[in-house]
């Protein structure tokens, strides 16, 4: 049986790997799927925990986790979607402007 | 055994989590995306819960990568990295700091890396079964249910009068 310690240490580094590309990425969809990047290595730790405390709720929370990352990937692609109908561009650099 | 297939699974879903990071078009970002999502279904599966490596795979590979690549190639299928945009001035710092975070976030559990409380079977009460998951959605967080089903219904009108044209 593998320790808890190895599926921890996993999460961890793809979490620190979805951090780096929302913050090094300028493509919007990059950093959005960056974002669910880091979404699942939680949900690697939930199920890491769930299986080392004995417990069902760990599976129950990457349920829920993963129903919300469902409603927030689509209400997020529309607006990328209608971002980049009005400016023409997916660079976040680019969308600096409040107006618009 | 278990040692070598949890190191195949974790090999893959970090080399594809690079190279999502790293590329340059993103639709090659988004097929990495993919196999890491596969790759982590099979560590789900190791974990013994087998229904949410399932919904992993059925879910967000099958379903919600599938919604992103209909939004790239709807927006800008031959998106790139823009030039002066490229990971070159940045990438330097990206790699220490990302080192350090992992460290960071292992120091936050000092217990769990050396016990071995977590290494048994899954028994009965905790299997990753769907009949031990219904029976605690349904009895114990059957609110964060019915809510989260409203969650849904107002990303789905969201997300449509969003991307509606306006004329």
């Amino acid at each position: 049986m593998v320790p808890t310690a190895h599926y921890l240490v996993l999460s961890a580094i793809l979490f620190a790997i979805g951090v780096v590309g929302v913050l090094t990425r300028r493509n919007v969809i990059t950093m959005f799927m960056c974002i669910e990047l880091m979404l699942n290595a939680v949900n690697l730790a939930f199920l890491a925990f769930s299986r080392h405390l004995g417990q069902i709720d760990g599976q129950i929370f990457v349920f829920f986790v993963m129903t919300v990352a469902a409603a927030e990937a689509a209400v997020g692609l529309a607006l990328i979607v209608v971002l980049s109908r009005q400016k023409q561009t997916l660079d976040v650099d680019q969308v600096n402007e409040m107006k618009g | 055994m278990e040692y070598v297939v949890f190191y195949l699974f974790a090999a893959v879903s970090v080399a594809a989590a690079v190279l999502v990071v790293i590329q340059k078009k993103t639709v090659y970002s988004a097929l990495a995306l993919i196999v890491c999502f596969g790759a982590m279904a099979g560590l789900f599966f190791q974990l013994g819960s087998q229904f949410i490596a399932m919904i992993q795979v059925i879910v967000y590979a099958g379903a919600i990568m599938v919604l992103f690549v209909f939004v790239i190639m709807l927006v800008d299928p031959e998106a790139e990295t823009y030039p002066g945009g490229s990971l070159r001035h940045i990438s330097y710092w990206a790699i220490p700091l990302a080192v350090m975070l992992v460290f960071l976030l292992i120091q936050a559990f000092p217990d769990f890396l050396g016990s071995t409380a977590g290494n048994r079977a899954p028994s009965a009460p905790t299997e990753g079964t769907v009949e031990n998951l219904a029976r605690s959605l349904f009895t114990t967080y059957v609110i964060p249910f019915e809510v989260t089903s409203i969650l849904i219904l107002v990303a789905i009108l969201g997300a449509m009068v969003l991307a509606r044209r306006s004329d």
